[in-house]
């Protein structure tokens, strides 16, 4: 009777690869989706043939393919994992469902740190990856000494603060938009709207170096995060560390999280978005969500990515607005739940 | 005996507070330990001490003959399993995954469970009557029915020692009479030793093996129900009259609240 009661389970591991395996097939269908499609018009024929070799390679189309489109869909792949998996972890860690990158106002300071390098006279890379880097980590330290210790996880100090940190960077992005006059205006402006199409190999493989060693860790820590919802006493009494887990799970993420704006820009809600969807896909156990939200996190980017590509008639709008297009409607209706 | 728990002249403060004040006393293999007292008097602290979410500011505290801080955080999860007062429901987890938690302590650096860990997590569940619920979420479930989640998830860390802390503060008199009977019964099947801070003084005369009682964080009284719940050592912890008699049930402490208006000379016929 009793195993009728309860149908064998599979074990997780075989339902984190079953997922896995799903959602990396959808990642690569995404992904060649990705590369096929575009305004000089493609065909997912030629795609094949200027990736794997094929009778006739176009030398005009082989380029666009390998040094325009691939390194911009595996960016897109790249910010997307960890934009979702920051926003995971953030909301583990801080007891908050509507915790986000965008919304605690880390892409606003990577934004001041940006503007002042592009100010600066910096190249894109690194001058201005760098002090949007600086940017983003100094708000993370603002933000935890504001709503530090218990007040952190209550959920409107938590929103309270990332509504206060954006609206500070926002008035000091505008003023030194204000006293910005020549071309590099429209940088700013293009940055600002979380941009994806700088992208080349080399920067895409000096993120991915950073990115993938941090996904690898909290890939492993995502038991962690599992024992840390069910409240720090019982946490520590099941025999986490919470200390050690804390702060390796903070310091990780906020790497992570900003080394990725300072890459992309502002692209918000991604880390919404994803960990809801799998979240009621999947159920809670972070140990099957950690690897889901890095797959489903960079196709979903993708295909943001595709959109914002090919919707505008002419030339094309930065990613972070469809993301955001999609993702506030959302956040208005996660608000409006929790209450 | 085999002593579990020793604490020797042991102490905690919250700042100027004195919560806890040289307490020295042991907890034997199998027993079932009830800690009663008024509120403020130090119960729920200790326990945190046992398990070392607190750290006591002076004395010792050794379990299963070690010092307490000597113990990994996960080697201690392996010998005590904590079950909280209410079990946390902010995100909702299935009944199974919270139940398989409690394997934590026994798995891997990837946290992944086999065959054997499902294994233990069902009898678990089966014994405390929450298979059926395997596939609920948590915070769907009636407080009694979480708590026995809660138990559930407890044994699956396989401890030598359950505390609980309140286990039936907020259950009905069927759930908790239920409560204390499965820990009753991980005392007599498995040789699992309880400590309980309780406020109930009869459930403590009906279940307990030895009591303490605590007040203003010092011990005024341990040993049996019997020693422990007489009228004197009741009023002194509590200040109010109460009734100390025999149980129907046998030879139990029976504990009566007693009201004003059966003092009061005027309302005396």
């Amino acid at each position: 009777m009793s195993r009728e009661a309860m149908p064998e389970r599979p074990l997780l591991l075989r339902r984190v690869w079953t997922i896995s395996v799903l959602l990396f097939l959808l990642l690569l269908a995404v992904a060649f989706l990705g590369i096929s499609v575009g305004s000089t018009g493609s065909g997912i024929r030629e795609t094949v043939d200027s990736l794997f070799g094929g009778p006739e390679i176009d030398a005009v189309r082989h380029a666009i393919v390998w040094k325009v489109r691939f390194p911009r869909v595996l960016l897109a792949i790249l910010v997307g994992a960890a934009l979702s998996l920051g926003g995971l972890v953030f909301q583990a860690l801080l007891r908050n469902p509507l915790a986000e990158p965008y919304i605690l106002g880390i892409s606003s300071g990577s934004g001041i740190g940006a503007i002042v390098g592009i100010l600066a006279g910096f190249s894109r890379f690194p001058g201005v990856c760098a002090t949007a880097f600086a940017g983003s980590m100094g708000t993370l330290l603002l933000l935890f000494v504001m709503s530090s210790g218990q007040t952190m996880l209550r959920k409107d100090t938590l929103l309270l603060s990332g509504v206060m940190v954006n609206a500070f960077c926002a008035a000091l992005i505008m003023f030194l938009m204000s006293i910005t006059q020549d071309s590099r205006l429209h940088n700013i402006l293009f940055w600002l709207m979380g941009d994806l199409s700088a992208a080349d190999l080399p920067q895409v493989g000096i993120l991915a170096a950073g990115l993938i060693p941090s996904f690898a860790l909290l890939i492993c820590l995502s038991k962690a995060l599992n024992l840390l919802l069910m409240g720090r006493e019982l946490a520590q009494t099941m025999g986490l560390n919470i200390k050690a887990a804390t702060v390796t799970l903070l310091a990780a993420t906020s790497f992570m999280v900003s080394l990725t704006v300072s890459f992309c820009g502002p692209v918000g809600f991604v880390g919404l978005v994803i960990p809801h969807v799998l979240r009621l896909a999947f159920g809670q156990d972070h140990r099957l969500l950690a690897p889901a939200c890095i797959l489903g996190g960079g196709g979903y980017m993708v295909l943001c990515d595709l959109l914002a590509r090919i919707l505008p008639d002419q030339g094309e709008m930065p990613a972070g607005v469809i993301t955001a297009m999609i993702g506030v409607p959302l956040f208005i209706i996660l608000l409006k739940r929790s209450g | 005996m085999k002593k579990v728990i020793e604490a020797r002249r042991l102490s905690y403060s919250y700042g100027d507070l004195h919560v806890l004040e040289d307490l020295s006393f042991s907890v034997f293999q199998g027993d079932f330990f009830v800690i009663i007292g008024p509120n403020g008097s130090g119960k729920t602290t200790l326990l945190k001490c046992i398990c070392r979410i607190l750290r006591p500011g002076a004395g010792r505290l050794d379990t299963l003959g070690r010092p307490l801080q000597h113990y990994s955080r996960r080697s201690l999860a392996r010998s005590i399993a904590l079950v909280p007062q209410t079990a946390p429901a902010d995100f909702p987890f299935t009944v199974i995954e919270v139940v398989l938690m409690g394997r934590s302590p026994h798995l891997g650096l990837l946290g992944l469970e086999h065959k054997q860990d499902l294994d233990i997590a069902r009898q678990a569940m089966e014994f405390t009557g929450v298979l059926s619920l395997a596939r609920r979420r948590v915070n769907e479930l009636s407080g009694g029915e979480r708590q026995r989640v809660m138990i559930a998830r407890a044994i699956c860390q396989e401890p030598e020692i359950i505390l609980l802390d309140e286990p039936t503060a907020s259950l009905d008199l069927a759930h908790q009479v239920r409560i204390m009977d499965l820990m009753e019964q991980l005392r007599d099947e498995r040789q699992v030793t309880i400590v309980m801070v309780s406020h109930d003084i009869n459930l403590a005369a009906l279940y307990g093996s030895r009591l303490m009682l605590l007040k203003e964080g010092r011990i005024l009284s341990l040993g049996s129900p019997s020693e422990v719940l007489t009228f004197q050592t009741l009023e002194a912890a509590y200040g109010c009259p109460l009734l100390v008699d025999k149980s129907p049930l046998g030879d139990f402490q029976r504990v009566t609240l007693v009201p004003r208006k059966f003092i009061d000379p005027r309302n005396q016929k």
